[in-house]
């Protein structure tokens, strides 16, 4: 599995909106750099007539203290001036605004568009690929010079779908559909985060983008349609009936021969390959371990209960399990 | 129920001990007492005062609040306050500094200041007046009780459905919200109406509009703000405390309800809100430039019309706060054109203060540091909410510590450091001393540095990707060093806050007489005693102009125009309904929180026998004769 190097994160990943990876993101930075220029201009302009003023018409000890300066009542001509000019600079940034606004929304994704099913729960993404009748959770891998349209849903509160490198935010309604469309110019690790206040944990609400070339995307979903969960070794096998016994009511894992595919927490099939434990950690056997034995303590009021209750060797077989799955 | 009895016997009990003994004379002396006096006023000088010191008092909740949220941020990976206890300091902090905090000292400002400003002995209804300060510190009083009964708010000062509802905040705190702000807000509805009133009603012969100060100006038009925006805020508090309380559904899906409504609702009242409390602080940076650059207002008519239109756009923008919901590129584009609107007036105010200052004279006592300040931080904070309001760009601010940046320029930049300069400007007239100036320029210099170092990096903190309400954030992603400046700058305007509280303490203790007059100012509460006679003016002043006060020193013969012969003065009587109303209220409120529907009736039965009692009853007043006027006044 050399393909997925990717996956154990060469290069940082990418999380600034400042430095974007995508047409969206760039487009979105073009508009950020042009507000930023005109307003600089008018703090600079502004910062010059006060610097002026103040130096100039300062009192200073010598000043006969009775004169009294001229009463002005104003001036036609400065107010006119200064109504007219912001609002020319106002229409030179509402013209781009309007333009790319519409353009961004509310038009069909062209033929070719990937689309994934995306959902927040506290405290974590979901991942489907309708076309392709796979899951996965908080890491989301997408083929790169190519519209990924993400079917925004939230399952309690709202969350917001948010990865800066790529794009700009959408909220993750309740009991409704969202759309956004970003796109990966190049290969790579692009950190998302949720950015609405969704709770205890919303600090800790991440996941991952992590763009592909399209031939090695191919791969990465043929892998997921066939994933290697069967436990060899003696200890795996001891991981892998654990895990029937005291998780698999809240985790899927495909081809693993359980009975049940738990729905209420993330999906756990290729487990191995995920770069982080949670959003939280890095992915080791150290974190993973840390995890199990308390959750709350690395996500404070998330949803899985701690397993400080299970021995050392019993979690030290999950972990070795679940750092099998591919 | 029994805790109460017993609380108010204690209270009772200590009363006796504290002025000797229970005799016959317990209730003359309770009624002489100076705390009594304070309880029971309906002069609008004290209720300024009361308003400011409840605010003083939760700024300093509010501000250890944000202190500890700083700490927390100043180092990555932190354990200070995570998780939980983390949403509650900001839900806290936001909530305290806009409701308990922004919005009272600007309204203990208007209320000293107004009434003087349109030659007016009081505001047009004292009583109401009473109440309005009573309900805000009850109200405020019951939010913070929550940090020590059953936990605070935790959904955000914005409370968004469904994280505010049972299933998913199921302690007390949203609770305390909904009834806490209830309470204050109903207060604040009170006083706007009463300003609106009293401006329209209770001006000096000879003050037309057009003459009005430019704090009264922006008093007005806040008030109306407040008229209009503070019945859908009620309205949205209600539906979520039935939501909590009574299983309603406006707000779960399940029931059939709409969660983003709860959005439309907070931002139509939430948006206006913004300009409730800055437009005083407009017309408090209008008088201190106009009179330490001894210029009258550049552009007075321009000034008066550009709040005016603030006011009207204020309603139409709401849904800036909400451009990453999803509602459609038409509603975001109409209103974003709307947002950028408002950079028009507001730009005509600040190239109209500049030149207010040139050709001017101009003094930098510290109002005027105050003053000139704001002039820096509120042009930085009004360019990015430009930038917030396009459209495309917004989805990478919004939610971000580009947001919080925003917003604390504006808000410190525009209310605080306002608050800040009409309270050195003012405070002469409020007590008859100086605050020391020396002082008063260290703290302006440690707040104002601060707050630049504090909010700054948080600009570039947002587009480098760091959400805002978060307690942690990732290391390696350079966001480290700009979090402990910020963090620094919190420590900056700490001290200057100190440095303040101390001058405050000082200038209690042996300031300086004022005189006056100290500023050479030109309305005409500069024309009355330091500090002001409780009854305001012997006699109702006659306006001839703008500035009438500096139109009788320099075109007249330097004494005030008096519009009335010296005559004996209708006074209000104080009274300590008000009091015993918004107590019923907190006890309701209190009561309802633990779902204790007996304490909360009970509650709101006092608040009815208060209305009962208050229908019924004759208040004729009392009148100050010419004589005791003499006295006083030499
Ligand atoms: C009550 C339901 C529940 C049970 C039982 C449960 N979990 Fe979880 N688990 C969750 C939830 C919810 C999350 C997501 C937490 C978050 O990030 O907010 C999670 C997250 C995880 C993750 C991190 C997933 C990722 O994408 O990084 C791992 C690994 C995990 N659980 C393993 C286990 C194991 C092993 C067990 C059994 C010993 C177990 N869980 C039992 C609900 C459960
Ligand atoms: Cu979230």
């Amino acid at each position: 599995m050399a393909g997925f190097g990717l996956l154990t994160g060469c290069g940082s990943p990418h999380m600034s909106a400042l430095d974007p990876k995508g047409p969206v993101g760039e487009t979105q930075l073009d508009l950020i750099n042009l507000s930023t220029g005109i307003m600089t201009l008018v703090v600079i302009v502004v910062a010059a007539i006060y610097i002026y003023v103040v130096i100039k018409y300062r009192e200073r000890p010598g000043d006969d203290k009775d004169e009294i300066p001229e009463q002005v009542a104003g001036s036609k001509k400065l107010e006119i001036l200064w109504t007219t000019v912001p609002i020319i600079l106002l229409i030179i940034l509402a013209v781009p605004t309007i333009s790319t606004t519409f353009r961004g929304t509310d038009r069909e994704p062209e033929p070719g568009t990937l689309r994934i099913n995306a959902t927040g729960y506290q405290y974590w993404f979901g991942f489907e690929y309708p076309d392709y009748q796979v899951s996965t959770a908080n890491e989301v891998h997408i083929p790169t010079g190519r519209k990924v349209e993400f079917l925004l849903a939230a399952h309690d509160v709202v969350h917001s779908f948010w990865v800066p490198s790529l794009g700009g935010k959408q909220d993750m309604n309740p009991g409704r559909t969202e759309r956004l469309i970003l796109q990966a110019d190049e290969p790579g690790l692009y950190e998302g985060e949720c950015a609405e206040l969704c709770g205890a944990s919303h600090a800790t609400m991440r996941f991952r983008v992590i763009a592909h070339p399209p031939a090695e995307f191919e791969k990465w979903i043929a892998s997921r349609k066939q994933p290697k969960s069967k436990p060899k070794t003696e200890q795996q096998k001891q991981g892998h009936k654990l895990i029937a016994q005291n998780c698999i009511g809240c985790h899927a894992i495909q081809g693993a021969g359980y009975d049940i595919l738990g729905r209420t927490g993330p999906e756990l099939t290729g487990f191995s390959h995920r770069t982080r434990v949670a959003g939280a950690l890095d992915n080791n056997r150290e974190n993973l371990k840390k995890w199990l034995v308390n959750p709350q303590k690395i996500k404070p009021g998330n949803r899985m209960p701690g397993f400080d209750h299970l021995d050392d060797k019993q979690l030290d077989a999950m972990v070795e399990y679940l750092q099998t799955l591919k | 129920m029994a805790t109460l009895i017993i609380l108010i016997v204690f209270i009772m009990f200590l009363g006796a001990i504290f002025t000797g003994g229970y005799n016959k004379k317990y209730l003359q002396r309770m009624q002489d007492n100076w705390l009594w006096e304070w309880i029971t006023t309906v002069d609008h000088k004290r209720i300024g005062i009361l308003y400011m010191l409840g605010g003083g008092f939760f700024f300093a909740v509010g501000g250890l609040e944000a202190l500890l949220m700083r700490l927390q941020l100043m180092f990555p990976d932190n354990q200070l306050v995570v998780g939980d206890i983390y949403n509650q300091l900001l839900s806290m902090h936001g909530t305290t500094m806009i409701f308990l905090v922004s919005m009272p000292v600007l309204l203990g400002l208007m209320n000293f200041a107004v009434p003087l400003q349109i030659g007016a002995r009081d505001v047009a209804f004292p009583f109401v007046n009473s109440l309005g300060v009573w309900l805000f510190l009850f109200g405020g009083l019951l939010v913070n009780l929550s940090w020590l009964f059953g936990g605070a708010p935790d959904a955000g000062w914005t409370s968004y459905a469904t994280l505010s509802l049972n299933e998913f905040s199921p302690g007390p705190g949203v609770n305390y919200y909904v009834l806490g702000l209830q309470i204050a807000g109903l207060g604040t509805l009170m006083s706007g109406i009463n300003f609106l009133v009293t401006i329209i009603n209770m001006r000096a012969p000879g003050m037309t509009y057009l003459r009005m100060p430019l704090f009264t100006w922006t008093t007005f038009v806040t008030s109306a703000l407040i008229l209009f925006a503070f019945p859908p805020l009620t309205a949205g508090l209600f539906m979520l405390m039935f939501d909590r309380l009574f299983d309603t559904h406006f707000f779960t899906l399940a029931g059939g309800g709409n969660l983003t409504l709860w959005q439309h609702i907070f931002w139509i009242f939430g948006h206006p809100e913004v300009y409730i409390i800055v437009l005083p602080a407009f017309g408090i940076f209008s008088e201190v430039i106009s009179t330490f650059s001894k210029k009258r207002l550049f552009g007075y008519n321009s000034m008066v019309f550009a709040t005016v239109l603030i006011g009207f756009l204020a309603f139409m923008v709401w849904v800036h706060h909400m451009f990453t919901v999803g509602l459609g590129p038409i509603a975001n584009t109409v209103f974003a054109i709307a947002t950028m609107a408002i950079a028009v007036p507001t730009g005509i105010k600040v190239f109209n203060w500049l030149f207010t200052m040139w050709g001017g004279r101009i003094r930098f006592t510290t109002a005027m540091l105050f003053a000139s300040g704001f002039i820096v931080v509120f042009v930085m904070g009004g360019v990015t909410g430009v930038q917030l309001a396009v459209v495309p760009a917004d989805l990478q601010f919004h939610d971000t510590y580009f947001v919080v940046a925003h917003f604390h320029y504006v808000m410190i930049g525009g209310t605080i450091l306002g608050f800040f300069a009409g309270l050195y400007y003012w405070w002469p007239k409020m007590f008859g001393t100086l605050l020391n100036e020396k002082l008063g320029k260290a703290h302006f210099w440690l707040f104002f540095l601060g707050q630049h170092l504090t909010f700054f990096p948080q600009h570039f903190l947002g587009l480098m990707g760091m959400p805002r309400r978060v307690y942690t954030y990732m290391s390696g992603r350079n966001l480290e060093l700009l979090n402990l400046l910020s963090t620094i700058g919190a420590l900056l305007m700490t001290a200057g806050i100190l440095v303040f509280l101390y001058n405050l303490v000082q200038t209690l203790r042996m300031g300086k007489e004022a005189g006056p007059d100290p500023w050479n100012g030109r309305t005409l509460e500069w024309a009355l005693p330091s500090p002001a006679p409780h009854y305001n003016f012997a006699q109702t002043p006659r306006v001839r102009g703008l500035d009438p006060w500096w139109l009788d020193k320099y075109e007249g013969d330097g004494k005030l125009q008096a519009a009335e012969p010296l005559g004996p003065i209708h006074m209000p009587s104080p009274a300590y309904l008000p009091f015993v109303m918004s107590l019923g209220f907190f006890v309701s409120g209190f009561g309802f929180v633990f779902h204790s529907w007996r304490v909360g009736a009970l509650g709101l039965l006092v608040v009815f026998a208060c209305m009962y009692i208050r229908s019924f009853e004759e208040d004729p007043g009392y009148h100050i004769e010419p004589e005791e006027l003499k006295g006083v006044e030499s």
